[in-house]
């Protein structure tokens, strides 16, 4: 496969580092090489937070994702701050119910998903990372949907095994779009 | 099975594979989680984990435990090793093995919170006062955080003296797949010097590091000196790739060694003979790779997350024989393959 490097990027708590989390497992599944790096530190609580993944088949140089093939932009501040920095030919994903705003730039691809909106009608609060991680992995296509699967459940709580289901739900949601 | 892991989490895991029992600590970003991971599995396997009231505290701790013959450890980030280097020089003057982690953050002062490399002169030449050295290892996978955890107990207790993991906020922080040795279960190393209760059987033993005497004092230093230079013969690693026909060496430790690689990668591309020479011990300093690649390199390219500071002991392992770049940034920032790619090209 191509070397695919991913920024997740939101406010801290809306599951950015969760998201990157279960894209790693499924790299990881997948037999792949690959590294997960948050931003971290006081920035985490209640301001922007983001997170890069990156899966190859070589060893992982730097694990700073400086030049995304893929953004996922769970809000504005996020969107502004990197959508200049996506590779040409890239993909970014958006949550549509909080970012309303044109995107310029010819040479990407941009999928616009009311995530948030979508999350909120199903009964899935909380869960608009899962819906926006269900349509990379749709639009990505590096690995088959059980993969997926298998990441969600190695990242799911044992303390919380109901989420499971949800994110399963979430996921598929956000695959339909 | 591979594992994913954070790096701070798998330094933990690793310590107590490796045997450690004992951890005393108190937090500081970016090293917390490996606090964090000792306090949940240090009670579920009978050992003993304490946050103390200080680092200094958690430091003087260590060299209590180490005093007893077990395997100890403290871990911190940048300021809390400043405070720490009491201890760690009283632990060498009385020739204590016990691993200490930095997980490095930009300095000096409180500086920030985001990775940095800029401790390399406190870890390879003062880490607290008097004339001593200490055992450095610099992992840049949480692969090989977790293959040198139990590489650097091992190396301390050998020789008989402190031993340092050197990673930074970025190693910390990333999670990769990793393979956790098995618990053995072998016995570790007899210490016949503990001072661990004689029962009335023999000699009580004394660790001590105040010596009042000028000979008694010059004598033990003198002997702990000649240690070094056997471990400067044995322990020395590094890893050299595509070194072999390289006309410009790079030479990066750490979280920098992973830019460089790709840098040197991209450079390759190009057609450009780079290859990168990563130092894995800082003390000791890997003379031997660097003189070797001397022989066949043009120049050198230090690359680090600091203002410089192993520039001069690349400088010194190959006796100037040629110039040596720099390339660098620093205060948490981490550089990217293209601006070491740049530096490649101006170079090449």
């Amino acid at each position: 496969m191509k070397d695919l490097n991913i920024l997740f990027a939101g406010f801290g708590g809306q599951g950015v580092l969760f998201a990157g989390k279960v894209t790693a497992y499924a790299g990881l599944i997948e037999g792949k090489e690959l590294s997960w790096l948050p931003s971290y530190g006081p920035e985490m609580r209640g301001g922007t937070a983001n997170c890069s993944v990156c899966i190859s088949d070589q060893p992982i140089g730097s694990p700073l994702v400086t030049a995304p093939h893929a953004l996922v932009a769970m809000n504005l501040p996020s969107l502004e701050k990197f959508i200049d920095a996506v590779q040409p030919g890239g993909l970014v994903i958006l949550d549509s119910s909080l970012i309303d705003r044109p995107i310029s730039r010819q040479d990407i691809a941009v999928r616009r998903v009311p995530a948030s909106a979508l999350a909120e009608e199903n009964g899935l609060k909380g869960l608009s990372n899962m819906v926006l991680t269900g349509k990379l992995f749709q639009e990505l296509a590096f690995c088959p949907a059980e993969t997926l699967d298998q990441a969600i459940q190695a990242c799911v709580s044992a303390r919380r095994p109901e989420m499971l289901e949800l994110n399963r739900r979430a996921v598929a949601l956000g695959a339909a779009q | 099975m591979k594992v994913l892991m954070k790096g701070n989490e798998a330094l933990a895991e690793a310590a107590i594979r490796a045997g450690c029992k004992h951890f005393f600590g108190y937090p500081i970003t970016p090293q917390t989680e490996l606090a964090a991971y000792m306090s949940k599995r240090m009670p579920k396997i009978g050992g003993t984990y304490l946050q103390a009231e200080s680092e200094v505290a958690a430091v003087n701790m260590v060299l209590g435990a180490a005093a007893a013959g077990v395997r100890a450890m403290t871990s911190s980030s940048s300021p809390g090793i400043s405070l720490k280097s009491e201890g760690i020089s009283y632990m060498a003057g009385s020739d204590l093995p016990a691993l200490i982690i930095n997980v490095q953050r930009g300095g000096p002062g409180l500086g920030g919170i985001q990775p940095s490399q800029a401790d390399y002169w406190q870890a390879t030449k003062a880490t607290g006062h008097g004339d001593f050295q200490i055992l450095v290892f610099a992992p840049s996978t949480v692969q090989e955080m977790v293959d040198l955890v139990s590489a650097a107990f091992d190396a301390a207790d050998r020789w008989r003296m402190p031993a340092m993991i050197l990673a930074d906020g970025m190693l910390g922080q990333m999670m990769e797949p990793v393979t956790l040795p098995e618990e053995d279960g072998k016995p570790l190393p007899e210490k016949d010097w503990s001072a661990s209760g004689h029962q009335g059987k023999r000699e009580h033993h004394i660790i001590n590091s105040l010596y009042l005497t000028p000979d008694k004092l010059e004598d033990l230093v003198v002997e702990r000196y000649q240690r070094y230079e056997q471990v400067k013969a044995q322990e020395q690693r590094a890893e050299e790739y595509l070194c072999q026909d390289a006309d410009l060496v790079v030479v990066a430790y750490g979280a920098s060694a992973r830019v460089a690689r790709s840098a040197v990668n991209q450079a390759r591309e190009q057609g450009i003979k780079a290859g990168l020479l990563r130092p894995v011990t800082l003390w000791p300093f890997p003379t031997g790779a660097l003189q070797k690649a001397a022989g066949r390199a043009k120049a050198f390219l230090t690359v680090e997350m600091s203002m410089g500071q192993m520039v001069d002991d690349v400088k010194l392992a190959i006796d100037c024989r040629v110039p040596v770049h720099f390339f660098g940034r620093t205060g948490g920032i981490i550089p990217t393959p293209a601006e070491v790619l740049g530096e490649i090209e101006k170079l090449a």
